[in-house]
This record gives structure tokens, sequence and C-alpha cells, in this order.
């Protein structure tokens, strides 16, 4: 491998052609666009960040270069070939490697055998390792700052020393285009500089980089580009200031101005034991920690909204509630600690969760998703319930006989909240409700949360990136950054003490 | 080869098979008899654990590459009189052909369905060994003109000898380079692929060795017992017990399938004065061991820290 003296800094000439080059890049699933005639282009020694919220299928996009997924349209051209639709294998064999967010290495073998295995050629008969192998694995090693742990086995290490391990078998490959998903996901500060500085040593290598992530700020520093993209296509394409700058992009973040509207006098009782009480919740996935030490409460009665940026512990938080993840810290509802109960006696006792991805079964029609939900209820509350529900969301009754993975992301979302709703909940969580959805859907959503809010006693935990659609609805709003809660209040004085730090 | 000098478990095995080979000296003809059909075995769940532990796929159908094996060794041999070595390339090498013609389009199912496909492949070649009752003798069991020893002192030297020839083979497949891809293959195929592997073309080539041994090893069984029928090598209940072996002796460690084996050959017998209830104590200990510790017995010995 030459290394080639560039200064990092300067962009290259525009005459060298790109090394990766994606046009009218196309992704359906059933009646969902996942991805719509997307387009980009990376030349050698050039790091771009591809940004776009949570379900705007930058991921997609990922997996669609890297073979993972096959396209139904468009180009994925690598060196100048066009590689949509070859096997994953094919593509990384010509030249594309991807750094997976979340590391799987094998536990029986040691860091260094991890790396070796991405250093090995595709063969059934390479029974003896070539001797050159261990050594470029030690070199790759010494790189990525994992010398000094060769020889452990990976569950005996820190999160972050996965990540560099992830980071060294896509090294080993010597890729011409790498993928990075999410790069300094789960990491402190410190390794967030040490990781930046490893992936500004690709553009020395005149290796084309395309970092996905989910806000212009984390990859900021590090690219010589940004391009953006919501809703599966294209939005806008600059420097990373350019792309903050562009209004579509501050609409999609923040919806335009950040508004309170004038609403209603909070019902809610403000007196009393709260409803649902959670006291130094902690939660660690492994090594990470994903929840620290949070406090929060919820009355009988009363709607709020967490907000923060995906990563941030919603969902997280929501699935501490639910039961479906340990932590430690207390729980209590109506006043009784959830703690020991499983997550279907916590369901049944009145905290629903409506699930970010939604979990609709998708084979079952409208009509089966929804039986399912209202199993627990005598049949005539159930009749009752299923009629109410057809009424908040007309739709839903049109497509009563229609399979539910066939519908579209809107209609899958109502789908999932009626669902929830069917189970008669007291607490009613909804975790990011306007994932990957039109504004127009957001509208109707909207509405139907506006009915909920007014003329029924249920309480809501909504959980929110989408400052606009969670504020106009909140009673109280909780702000959600890093595992912490950083702030509390009314939504009337959200845009001026936390609206700044949120962008 | 420095590292496999160290190894607890390449001494381990040796001492294991000086005592096999000791045990002659001691033991009656009764037990010698028991132990030579449980090698036999031991291969049979070896190479099930290289589908299980590494490439990630669960075989429910061992006894059909093993009842390619030994059928069709048994079958050239009865009506074509081939001899004992013919026979047994000709039963190993139909095992290979049918192990090739199942998994090829069967591999290309994911999830659960792999495993459903082997599975009904067994009822098929059951269904097969009874309706063509006059080549294969059915129900009642095909006799064969040879054997490979009358003497069971050979017979038992052989077992044991072919045992760890296919053991060590088989163990430093999977210690290889090419077993450290099929491991990744079986557990994250996505990233697999993602580092150039075909994942397809080495699972293939598991099968293809799995089936290999399972065929050799049921060529084998079939000249030692001189007589084939679908109760000892073809029924769904043989693959079960195959199946539990490798569990119990631990996945992903190839060596304790061993273990298993023989532990299930030999509760099975010294049980055998309780009868019915023989089968059902073998099976309680089994569920316990795979309840209590499911790395299995090697697995639980030499993996205690880390996860399995």
């Amino acid at each position: 491998m030459t290394l080639k003296l560039v200064d990092p800094r300067r962009a290259a000439p525009v005459a060298v052609p790109p090394m990766l080059e994606v046009e009218g890049l196309t992704k359906r699933f059933g009646g969902l666009v996942a991805v719509k005639e997307m387009r980009l282009a990376i030349r050698p020694g050039e790091i771009v960040g591809l940004i776009g919220p949570n379900g705007s299928g930058k991921s997609t996009v990922m997996k669609l270069v890297m073979g993972i997924l096959r396209p139904n349209a468009g180009r994925v051209s690598v060196d100048g070939v066009d590689v949509a639709g070859w096997p994953s294998h094919r593509v990384a064999r010509h030249g594309v490697g991807l750094v997976f967010q979340h590391s799987r290495p094998l536990h029986r073998q040691t860091v260094g055998e991890n790396i070796v295995l991405a250093l090995l050629p595709d063969s059934l008969l390479r029974l003896v390792a070539d001797p050159q192998v261990e050594r470029r694995a030690r070199a790759i090693a010494e790189r990525v700052g994992l010398g000094a742990v060769f020889d452990r086995r990976p569950a005996t290490l820190p999160f972050a020393d996965l990540r560099r391990l992830e980071l060294a078998k896509a090294i080993a490959r010597d890729p011409k285009v790498v993928l990075v998903d999410e790069p300094f996901a789960g990491l402190t500060a410190g390794e967030v500089k040490d990781f930046s500085a490893l992936i500004a040593s690709f553009r020395t290598e005149n290796k084309a980089v395309l970092l996905v992530d989910h806000n212009v700020k984390g990859v900021a520093a590090l690219v010589d580009r940004a391009v953006a993209m919501y809703l599966g296509a294209f939005v806008a394409e600059g420097s990373a200031a350019q792309v903050m700058a562009d209004p579509t992009v501050r609409a999609v973040y923040l919806g335009g101005a950040v508004q309170a509207s004038a609403r209603r006098e909070p019902k809610a009782r403000t007196a009393g034991p709260p409803l649902l009480a959670v006291e130094g919740v902690s939660v660690f996935y492994g090594k990470a920690q994903a929840l620290d030490a949070v406090d929060l409460q919820v009355r009988e009665g009363e709607f709020v909204s967490v907000v923060g940026l995906n990563g941030a512990g919603k969902t997280t938080l929501f699935n501490a509630i639910s039961g479906l993840v340990p932590h430690t810290g207390s729980i209590t509802f109506g006043g009784a600690p959830l703690a020991g109960l499983s997550a279907a006696r916590i369901a049944r006792g009145g905290i629903v969760q409506c699930p970010e991805t939604r979990e609709l079964f998708n084979t079952m029609s409208v009509r089966e998703n929804l039986d399912l939900g209202g199993a627990h209820l005598p049949k005539s509350d159930r009749a009752r319930q299923l009629d109410w529900l057809l009424e908040l969301f007309p739709i839903l009754r049109s497509r009563s006989a229609q399979a539910a993975g066939k519908m579209s992301g809107g209609e899958q979302q109502m789908l999932a909240i009626a669902r929830a709703l069917m189970m008669k909940p007291r607490l009613l969580v909804l975790d990011e409700p306007t994932l990957g959805l039109a504004p127009v859907i957001l509208e109707q959503l909207g509405r139907a949360l506006e009915v909920l809010r007014t003329t029924t006693p249920i309480t809501v935990l909504l959980g929110e990136q989408n400052v606009t659609f969670a504020l106009p609805h909140a009673d109280r709003v909780y702000v959600l950054e890093h595992a912490r809660l950083v702030w509390e209040g009314p939504p009337a004085r959200f845009a001026e003490e936390a609206g700044r730090a949120y962008l | 080869m420095g590292s496999l000098l160290r190894s607890r478990l390449f001494w381990g095995s040796l001492a294991g098979l000086a005592l096999a080979a000791a045990f002659p000296l001691v033991g009656g003809p009764y037990t010698i008899g028991v132990l030579i059909p449980a090698f036999y075995f031991a291969v049979f769940a070896m190479s099930w654990d290289l589908l299980f532990g590494f490439a990630g796929e669960v075989n429910f159908g061992p006894t059909f590459l093993i009842g390619l094996g030994a059928y069709g060794a048994g079958i050239v041999d009865a009506r074509y009189g081939l001899g004992v070595p013919l026979s047994v390339a000709f039963g190993t090498a139909l095992a290979v052909a049918g192990g090739v013609a199942l998994a090829l389009p069967a591999l290309r199912l994911s999830g659960p369905y792999f495993g459903l496909v082997t599975l009904v492949a067994v009822l098929l070649l059951q269904q097969m060994v009874t309706v063509f009752a006059d080549v294969s003798g059915g129900e009642i069991g095909l006799s064969l003109p040879d054997v490979l020893s009358i003497d069971d002192a050979t017979n038992y030297y052989f077992a044991l000898g072919f045992m760890a020839l296919s053991g060590a083979a088989l163990f430093a497949l999977s210690r290889s380079p090419a077993g450290l891809i099929l491991q990744a293959c079986g557990q994250d195929p996505v990233e697999a692929q993602a580092l150039g592997f075909n994942v397809a073309k080495h699972k293939l080539a598991a099968f293809v060795v799995s089936a290999f041994f399972s065929g050799l090893a049921g060529a084998l069984l079939v000249f030692y017992y001189g007589t084939a029928s679908p109760g000892t090598f073809i029924d769904i209940a043989v693959g079960v017990q195959i199946i539990i072996a490798a569990v119990l002796g631990g996945r992903r460690t190839i060596v304790g399938a061993v273990l298993g084996a023989v532990f299930l050959v030999v509760a099975g017998e010294v049980l055998r004065p309780l009868g019915q209830m023989s089968t059902f104590a073998v099976s309680a200990v089994a569920l316990a061991v795979i309840l209590l510790a499911p790395a299995g017995f090697l697995g639980t010995l030499l993996f205690r820290r880390g996860a399995a």
C-alpha cells in the first residue's frame, strides 16, 4: 500500500472520478419506500457524512451499497464498476468495507484471531495460516490501539475496544470504500477523539469514507462534505455548515420555528402520588451505559414528552419501564413497584408500549392485529373499543382485511397505536411515532393524539426526536441527552431554555 | 504446533485414548461390544457438531447421511459382492452426493426451514427403505455377506483408531483458518459476507465434510454389525440421540461429542436392568446437563469463563 501525501483538508481535484457513486438508488419493502432515487458521490481521499433523522433511510443506503440488501433500481458504482445487486461477499472483495455499529466478535477466539479472520482469503482449502498474516494482524492491532489486548478474548474488553476491533477488521481488508455506521455511538469524548484520528487516517490512504450518523454536529469536525436525506430521498449537500444552515434540513430536524402552541389548561392532577415514578434508573448494555440515574414522574391524565436525539436513551427508558430490559433503580406504577414483574404482567397491568419498531404481526390482517390487542378484554368491551378506534383512525376501517406488512409506514404506525389502545392502557407509552413519516401523516397523527388527550383519561408518555411534534401536545417535557435527563419543564419554556442545546 | 503441545485438551484427549486403548486388558467381551458402536456413534456426533457448532446450522437429519452411507455400502455388498473396501467407498460417496443434493437447495432457506428440510429427508429415506424392500431388506433388515472382522479386539481397535483419526481431522479443520471462517459464517453471516466470505460456499463445504465422516462411519458400522436396519441407522430417534450426544458433550468443541456419545451409549447399557426406565433416566440426565450447563461437559471445562 503506498501512502500518498496530500493535504488532508484540501478537497480532491474535481477531475478525479468518484470512487463511490450512487445514482437513482431505490429500495421498497412491500408498500414502504425506504430509499427513493438517492444519489451521492465520494472521491478517493474524501470523507463524506450521510446524515438524516432516524428512519430516513440512511442505514438502508449503506446496506444497499454493501450488498446486504438488493436495490429495486439504481446504480452503485465502486471504482467504475456497477456493483448494485451483487452479493455482499463480492462487493466486499471488490473493495468495500463496513464498520458495523454492533460488534459481534467470535467470543472463543482472541482479539488477534478475530483480526486474522478478516485477513484470510475466501478459501476452503486454507488449513494452515500464512505466517505473514499473524504479523499483519499485530500491525493492524497496534494501529487501532489494540496491541496490548491482542491475546485477550473480546468478552473481557471494554466497549470502545470492541468498536476498535470492528475498525481493525475493516482495515484488514484494505478496502477502497469504507462505510462506517454511527462512528461515535456510545463513546466517551476521549474515545471520540481517538476514533476521529483513526478515521481521518483513511484520507491519507486515499480511501473514500462514508460516515452514517443522525446529525451533522456529530461528524462536522471530520467530514469534507455532508449529504442529508429525509424520507428516503436526497435533501441537501455541502459543507457541514452549509447543510446545517439549509432550510429543509432545519425543517426536518426542528420543524421550522419551535412553537409551544396555545393550549388548554393542563387537566392533570398536580397533587397526590404520581401514576408512574422512575427513580435513579440506570441501564447497561454489556459495557455501554444507555441510561444514567434517570428520575421521572408522570401523573394521572398527564401528557409527558421525552425529547432527545436518537441514541439518547429514550427507547431504553421505555423498555426499562415496560420490563423489557434489566435495570437498577426503582420504577413504581400506581404506587406499586414493578420490579420482578414480567413484561406481559406489566402490559396487562396498564402500561402499554407502542414501540418505535411498531412490531406489527406483518402477515396478519389489520383486523387480526387489533383483535390480538384486545384479546384480554371481555367481548362487549372489545367491540366497543374497536368501534372507537376505527372512528379515531378511519383509514384502518377501509384497510381492515389487508396484511399489516403491506401497508404504508403511516398506516402501520396508526395500526400500532390502535393496537396498543385496544389493550385499554392506563399509561400509553409512545416511542417515536413519527419515525420516517411524511408531514401529512404527522398532521393526522397529531390530530388523533389531540383527540386522545382531550376526550380520554389515558395518560401518555411520548418519546420523540421531532420537537415540533412532541411539544404541542405536552403538559410537561423532559430532555434526554447522552443517557441523562438534562432539562425538565413546561413546553412554553422549552425553546428558550433547551431549544438551542437541542439542535 | 507449540500451542498444541501446551494445550490441556490435546493431552487430555491423548490420555483418554490411552485409557481406551488399555481397556480391553481389563474389560470383558460384553463391555467391549458396547464400546465399539459407541465409537462410531461418537464420529456421528462429531460430524454433527461441525454443522451445529461451527456452521450454525441445525441438521435434524444426521441419520439421512449415515443411512445413505450404511445402506449404500450394505446394498452393493449384498447384491454385487463388492467386498468391504469398495462397498465402504461407495457408501461414503453416496452419502456425500446425497448431502450435496440436500444441502444445495436447503442452504438457500433461512432459519428453521433448513432443519425442517433435513428432517423430511430422513423420513423420505426411511420410506424408500420400506418401499424398496426387495433391495434394502425393508423393516426386517439387510444381511451382509461380509463383516469387518470376527475378532472383537480387532473390531475394537479399528473403531477406536477410526474415531481418533476422524476426531483429529475434524478438530484440526475446526481450528484451521477455514474453520475460523466457517465459525464466523455461522455466528454472523451478514458480517462474514461483508468481510468478503461466500457464506453459502463455506456452509456447503462443512456439509460435505460432515456427510463424508457420517457416511464413512455409517458404512463401517454396517460392516461391524453385518446387518442394516432402519431402526439402527435411519430412525429419527437415532438422530435425536446423536444430537443429544453432541450438545451434551459441548457445542463447538468437536472432541466433546465423543464424551457425550460414550456417555449416552454406556449409560444406556448400565441402566438396562431398569427396563423402560433406563431411557427415561438417561434422558433426564441429558436434560439436566443441557439446562444447567448448556455449554456441555467439555464446553464447561474449557470455556468456563468466556461466553459460549
